[in-house]
């Protein structure tokens, strides 16, 4: 069985993002970029699968410009077999990103999609169910397990209030929750040996999908500032503020 | 122009989430009817009814939708709201599973996450785990909108008289199944629609001393949530998150306890209207937003606090 994972290029999640005082545009000169977290996990979770007999090959596949090969060899590094990168011009929208998913699924047709559930730069939580719709494939979000089962797949999924577990024919999609798994480092070695392993290059055009924009960012702003408080010295004073001055308890 | 609102429910009744979606709606300015698709799903239909300004409430009931499978409900949705300029859901776990689906059906992007309604196409966003505020302009005719629930003050649940009438086709998909859920069962209230959160971090150092905050729970009414940094650690289950990639909550009053204020947590509950820190690191983060701080030992601070409210 083939195991297809997506993953992003974004910023570090450790860096911490401003609008620029412009507000045209997040300032990103030189900060650290790094493979997106959830996708992290999907990159793992597909790499477990391998390692545990079910899957026979694992695709790590990107959309972007040529720096997003650096997040390619990164999963390559964590035991994807090999990779692919779809050509665009810098960051896509979720729609457009599915479409060109679905392109490579169409090659592919791997039994099993994992991505991660959403990016944490544009934190829009789209792209794994819009390829699911695209290719008419059930879809287990905000996984926290995920069985194999014949021909079928067992996802456990993170709602709001607890767990829901569904079953899936396959092929279908997966998107990762935090808990579906720990990451793995990748070894000094295993960096050297994703620099040898094959990846290919698409254009949209290869995968008969034409770019379009349906939103326009117009501008960007920072949230609103909360004003410190103030620092009470004791339990007592702090119930006592809580109820006479902000009268949130009674 | 006319709007769809997609209700969040337990078939049963209808979620307070819905009511915030609401709001959002009536902020794009057109009328709305809201879409209630589940399975023996009368009662929640009857109190959409109930919600004033509303045009009909239209119900799908059938079984393929009693567990909200994004496969099914997705189609459900894609049809009947071709009619409509706008379909808007509340950013809950499950209309986030199906509503980018509906996009991808009507070819669409979708808006996630909306925190203010601009004009009928312009919207504001949080990106960057809510460390910038977007604006972005849709040049689609349709519409598809999640709606951050804590960014519009939920309307009235009560007064209205819409028509009900039945909708749509009946469609399975017929790929994926309900299988089982666990639904943590308890007393308190859920936490995106507590009046009082309390929640720990990383300084409770594991899940069992989660139990000095149950307590205080129990006296205030309050739900328990708890930081990345927690769940991270293995403290407590993800549905107790309260941050970017948890829930977001605005309670009356929010304790943090023992968090340092990560701002992926501050993205979570900064809108809360009164926030209180205890932590014993007096240069945490969290003070720089809480209304009251605290710099104590938690061990110390929470047995008092619970025995003096």
């Amino acid at each position: 069985m083939k195991v297809l994972v997506a993953v992003k290029r974004v910023v570090d999640y450790n860096v911490k993002v401003r609008a620029k005082a412009d507000g045209s545009d997040v300032d990103l000169n030189n900060v650290k970029m790094a493979i997106n977290p959830f996708c992290e996990i999907g990159v793992e979770e597909a790499v477990r699968l391998k390692e545990a007999g079910t899957a026979s090959e694992v695709i790590a596949v990107s959309v972007g410009d040529k720096s997003c090969q650096e997040q390619i060899r990164t999963a390559l590094a964590l035991g994807a077999d090999r990779g692919i990168q779809v050509e665009t011009d810098g960051n896509v929208e979720p729609l457009v990103v599915a479409k060109l998913l679905k392109g490579v699924v169409d090659k592919e047709e791997p039994a099993l999609v994992i991505l991660g559930k959403q990016s944490i730069d544009g934190d829009n939580n789209q792209t794994g169910q819009m390829l699911a719709a695209l290719a008419g494939m059930g879809q287990g979000t905000f996984a926290s397990e995920v069985a194999i089962d014949g021909d079928k797949v067992k996802v456990t999924r993170e709602v709001d209030g607890g767990l829901q577990t569904v079953s899936l024919n396959l092929p279908a999609v997966v998107t990762t929750d935090l808990r579906l798994n720990e990451p793995r480092y990748a070894s000094l070695p295993n960096i050297m040996k994703a620099k040898k392993k094959p990846l290919d290059v698409y254009t949209p055009e290869d995968l008969g999908v034409t770019v379009t924009t349906h939103l326009t960012q117009l501008k960007v702003k920072p949230p609103a500032e909360r004003q410190a408080g103030i620092k009470v010295e004791s339990v007592d004073e702090l119930v006592d503020k809580l109820k006479n001055e902000a009268k949130v308890i009674s | 122009m006319s709007t769809l609102v997609i209700a969040e429910h337990d078939n049963a009744s209808l979620k307070g989430t819905t009511l915030n979606a609401v709001a959002a709606a009536q902020a794009l300015g057109a009328d709305i009817d809201i879409l209630v698709a589940g399975g023996s799903c009368d009662g929640a239909a009857q109190a959409a009814a109930a919600v004033p300004g509303i045009g009909k409430v239209l119900v799908a009931d059938n079984a393929a939708y009693e567990h909200q499978l994004a496969e099914n409900i997705s189609l459900l949705v894609a049809e009947v709201g071709a009619a409509y300029d706008n379909i808007v859901a509340p950013a809950t776990a499950n209309c986030k599973n199906f509503m980018p689906r509906v996009a991808a059906l009507l070819d669409v992007a979708q808006i996630s996450d909306i925190t203010a309604v601009d004009s009928a196409d312009t919207f504001e966003r949080p990106i960057y785990a809510g460390n910038v505020i977007a604006t972005v302009q849709s040049a689609d005719a349709k519409k598809v909108i999640t709606v951050r629930t804590t960014a519009f003050d939920a309307v009235a649940s009560e007064g209205g008289s819409a028509t009900v009438e039945a909708c749509g086709a009946v469609h399975d998909a017929g790929i994926s199944a309900f299988v089982g859920e666990e639904v943590a069962v308890s007393d308190r209230p859920e936490l995106t629609s507590a009046d009082v959160v309390i929640s720990g971090g990383r300084g409770m150092q594991n899940g069992e001393n989660f139990k000095l905050l149950e307590g205080i729970a129990d006296k205030l009414g309050a739900a328990i949530g708890a930081s990345r940094a927690a769940v991270d650690a293995g403290f407590v289950p993800n549905d107790m998150q309260v941050g970017q990639t948890g829930k977001i909550v605005a309670p009356d009053l929010y304790i943090a306890v023992g968090i340092s204020g990560a701002i992926q947590h501050l993205a979570g509950m900064k809108d809360s209207k009164v926030i209180v820190a205890i932590n014993k690191d007096e240069d945490a983060p969290i003070f720089q937003v809480a209304d009251y701080g605290l710099v104590a030992d938690l061990f110390d601070a929470l047995p008092e606090l619970e025995s003096k409210i």
